[in-house]
């Protein structure tokens, strides 16, 4: 193994095993965060998802889902925005 | 009448907006966390927050156009959907590097000062009528008193205080439009001239 091979593993070993930031642990909470409010809200008021008894709702009674919207929000977050984010945190480590 | 049998209940539109209220809450918290530094080290993420803004601006003139109950209400969503997209605008136009001058932030101030008098104004009864109508108070002031965090920025534009300010109160409107419901009561107090309560 080459010695410059071998300096390039050792720092992405040292890098993964350092801790995430706290900034970079807090991006990455808040989607999840977000989404379990939202599920939280569903057990609260199942009845707001008008999706687990279907019939004989109308087209806007079955759009209108709010605590799904709030999961959506959260996992999209999470899973299109806070990873960049997080990355460009460790970058600037 | 057509339309008005078509057009969703108030407060389903109230949900929609609260929905992207929320995620602009949470870009603007995420940019809080890591600082405008970061934030912008990708571009297209500077757009985000302002684009966003500068849409839900947009999406109020359907709102301002088939939601004609009243003339006030009209002039309400009209004015909103104007401030929320010049203050969109302006974001933007600083991100691009357009426009330079620290005082285009001013823009987002007249827009939460301008949709809190809005809320206030449109809303004809008393703060424990209904829910709706003690929801839109508490928007109002919410979102004038909120208004000194974007102020802020303006002068400190690296204010974590201001950034964390402007994102909760973003994150406050938006639980309070997901709490909206057309016929409601609120802690107890229902008026026997709101209507027929429903779900």
């Amino acid at each position: 193994m080459s010695v410059d091979l071998a300096h390039d593993l050792k720092t992405k070993t040292k890098r993964r095993a350092e801790p995430l930031a706290l900034r970079a642990r807090l991006v990455l909470a808040l989607g999840p965060a977000t989404a379990i409010g939202g599920v939280v809200w569903a057990l609260l008021q199942p009845w707001r998802l008008t999706l687990l008894h279907p019939y004989g709702q109308g087209f806007w009674w079955l759009l209108a889902e709010p605590p799904l919207y709030v999961v959506a929000v959260g996992l999209l977050f999470r899973l299109l925005l806070a990873p960049g984010i997080v990355e460009d945190l460790e970058h600037e480590r | 009448m057509i339309v008005a049998g078509l057009t969703p209940k108030a407060e389903w539109v109230h949900w929609w907006f609260a929905t992207g209220f929320l995620a602009l809450g949470l870009l603007l918290v995420a940019e809080a966390i890591v600082g405008r530094e970061t934030w912008g080290r990708r571009p297209w993420r500077r757009y985000l927050w302002p684009g966003l803004l500068f849409a839900l601006g947009l999406s109020l003139w359907p709102v301002m156009t088939f939601y004609t109950n009243s003339m006030i209400h009209m002039v309400a969503h009209g004015s909103w959907a104007q401030v929320l997209m010049l203050a969109g605008g302006a974001e933007l136009g600083l991100a691009r590097g357009k426009l330079h001058s620290q005082y285009w932030r001013l823009c987002m101030v007249l827009a939460m000062v301008v949709s809190g008098t809005a809320l206030l104004v449109h809303e004809q009864q008393h703060w424990f009528f209904a829910r709706a109508a003690f929801l839109h108070h508490l928007l109002g002031w919410t979102i004038i008193a909120g208004a000194v965090f974007p102020l802020l920025q303006v002068f400190r534009p690296r204010s974590v205080v201001a950034a964390a300010g402007f994102a909760a109160t973003v994150i406050a409107v938006s639980v309070m439009l997901y709490s909206d419901r057309d016929v409601a009561p609120v802690f107890g107090h229902f008026s026997v001239y709101a209507g027929v309560q429903h779900r």
